[in-house]
């Protein structure tokens, strides 16, 4: 009997390699592939990770690229985190900030991310700063219409309970609404984080110099497809670990709620 | 001092004169409770049985402070309600206990949130939480547990708070017939032990009889107190006594001649 883990394991391992052999099999040994086939994708991220193949202005630069696409990522998501949290607070708990607030937002909401790119260029300039305006744009919405949602969904029986407890109204706040919220909170960084690793290689491929989306772009113009793929190939891992690290996070704060635990 | 003991033992728990409830729904004004006068003395063991819609949520939840009386007078002690107390815990149909909280957690939570000292919320946690029959579960999340389990956590939480009132608004309603049984006994051993003060709402005549010292008999359309009378029969109680049986012919007659 194979054990449950290893099952699962094996059960997702078999579409990518399936795939893997569609791919290699469809380019390997044809003259003129636009596609360059599996193995020299593979040799070509080996250049860009640790050199010695091609040596040219590539090689061993991926960790300077994925650095600067990661720092990016977390310091946009992290400045949207530090907004947007507070904020979905007040409006999902503060009637007058709501009234505020929230038209405002719901109206800038239904604007692309990607279509601020050409007024952050304008704003920012040529540069990292457009990339990293960009990322914090997209994290952003996710976490504030998550947490508004969250605190603005606890339900009513917990303040009645809190309340023939003995829980101050200035207390509620941070014994009922916040930890009920937590779930859709958590949702809503998710989301974020998930979100910036779209928008970083849009933001990075107006001129910035260094950072994966840069290096795509980049590479397209000299055709050197395998780099191309080997980038997406990177950027794929980095925010597949990203997301799996936010989940191991939830899994351990969240263990009481069936959903996550 | 025993000034202040003559007073107490003179005074009733609970005291509710002439308390109205209006609602109004669609702009159209509810009578939900008309007149109601109740006194309730300390260690009482109280059921109100009503059909669906003559009030006894709402009666319970005016004692509880969730909602203000249109009318009349509601007191405790001989001090108005005027809100939501610790001194009044409240059993929900549906639990309400608090989902991120281990059953430890829960039961500790209105005595952590009133500032006790960590020590003595741990003994208050374990006492409760044992008593409840629930100390292997301790470290459980309420999804983890039974409907059963669950109304037994909510029950050792205002415990655990120093409630005097309990009131409970139809608590095993929910409940398969076996579970309720045992809850029923249960409760009834801590109460014996206590002596707490129960306010037990339910649609059950038999298990009015089964619990209650009193048992008070409301109406619907408006929602009105009709009869209010005390059960003598000894405990424990056997619902196969013939005595039994003439109570439940007495209070389903209350119950239908209200209609
Ligand atoms: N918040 C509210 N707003 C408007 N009407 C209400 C509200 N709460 C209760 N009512 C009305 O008051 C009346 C009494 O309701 P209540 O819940 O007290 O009845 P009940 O005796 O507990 O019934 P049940 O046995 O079904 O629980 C009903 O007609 C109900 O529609
Ligand atoms: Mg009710």
């Amino acid at each position: 009997m194979i054990s449950g883990r290893g099952r699962a394991i094996g059960l997702s391992l078999a579409a990518p390699l399936l795939f893997l052999a569609f791919w290699h099999l469809s380019t390997a040994g044809q003259p003129f592939s636009l596609i360059p086939p599996p193995l020299e994708v593979g040799r070509q991220l080996w250049d860009l990770t640790f050199g010695g193949v091609w040596d040219d202005l590539y090689s061993a630069t991926l960790l300077e690229h994925a650095l600067a696409s990661v720092g990016r990522v977390y310091g946009g998501f992290l400045l949207a985190a530090a907004l947007a949290l507070p904020l979905g607070m007040l409006i999902g708990r503060v009637a007058l900030v709501r009234s505020l607030l929230d038209p405002t937002l719901q109206l800038l909401r239904p604007i692309p991310v990607t279509a601020w790119l050409p007024l952050a260029m304008i704003v920012f300039g040529i540069g990292p700063r457009s990339a990293f305006f960009l990322v914090f744009l997209g994290a952003f919405y996710p976490i504030l219409v998550n947490t508004v949602f969250g605190v603005r969904s606890v339900e009513g029986r917990l303040f009645e309970a809190a309340a023939m407890l003995g829980v101050s109204p200035s207390a509620v706040f941070w014994k009922v609404v916040l930890p009920a919220a937590l779930p859709s909170i958590f949702t809503g960084l998710r989301l974020g984080l998930g979100f910036a690793w779209v928008v970083i290689v849009v933001g990075e491929m107006t001129g910035v110099q260094t950072g994966l989306g840069a290096i795509i772009m980049e590479a397209r113009q000299l055709s050197r497809t395998e780099i191309v793929i080997s980038g997406m190939v990177v950027i794929g891992l980095l925010g597949f670990l990203s997301d799996a690290l936010v989940q191991a996070l939830g899994r351990r704060l969240l263990r009481w709620s069936p959903q996550h635990g | 001092m025993a000034d202040g003991m003559m007073t107490q033992a003179a005074l009733n728990i609970l005291d509710i004169s002439g308390v109205t409830k209006c609602f109004s729904f669609n702009g159209e004004p509810i009578l939900a409770l008309e007149g109601a006068n109740l006194a309730v003395r300390k260690g009482e063991f109280v059921c109100l049985i009503g059909p669906s819609g003559c009030g006894k949520s709402t009666l319970l939840r005016m004692i509880a402070g969730f909602e203000t009386p249109s009318e009349g007078r509601l007191s405790m002690w001989g001090a108005p309600v005027s809100g939501p107390g610790p001194d009044r815990g409240m059993v929900f149909q549906d639990y309400g206990l608090f989902p991120w909280l281990s059953v430890a957690r829960n039961v500790g939570f209105g005595p952590a949130a009133r500032g006790r000292p960590r020590a003595e919320v741990e003994a208050t946690i374990k006492r409760f939480v044992d008593m409840v029959g629930l100390t292997r579960f301790a470290d459980a999340y309420p999804h983890q547990l039974s409907g059963g389990m669950k109304q037994r956590v909510a029950i050792a939480r205002v415990l655990a708070n120093e409630a005097e009132v309990v009131l409970m608004d139809e608590p095993f309603g929910a409940l398969d017939a076996m579970t309720r049984e045992n809850l029923q006994r249960e409760l009834l051993e801590i109460w014996e032990r206590t002596r707490l003060t129960v306010l037990f709402v339910t649609h059950a005549i038999e298990e009015a009889i089964l619990l209650a010292d009193r048992i008070v008999v409301m109406s619907p359309g408006p929602g009105r107190i009709v009869a209010d009378e005390l059960v003598s029969l000894p405990r424990p109680r056997d619902p196969t006594d013939p005595e039994f049986n003439a109570l439940r012919r007495r209070f389903s007659a209350l119950l239908g001649s209200h209609h």
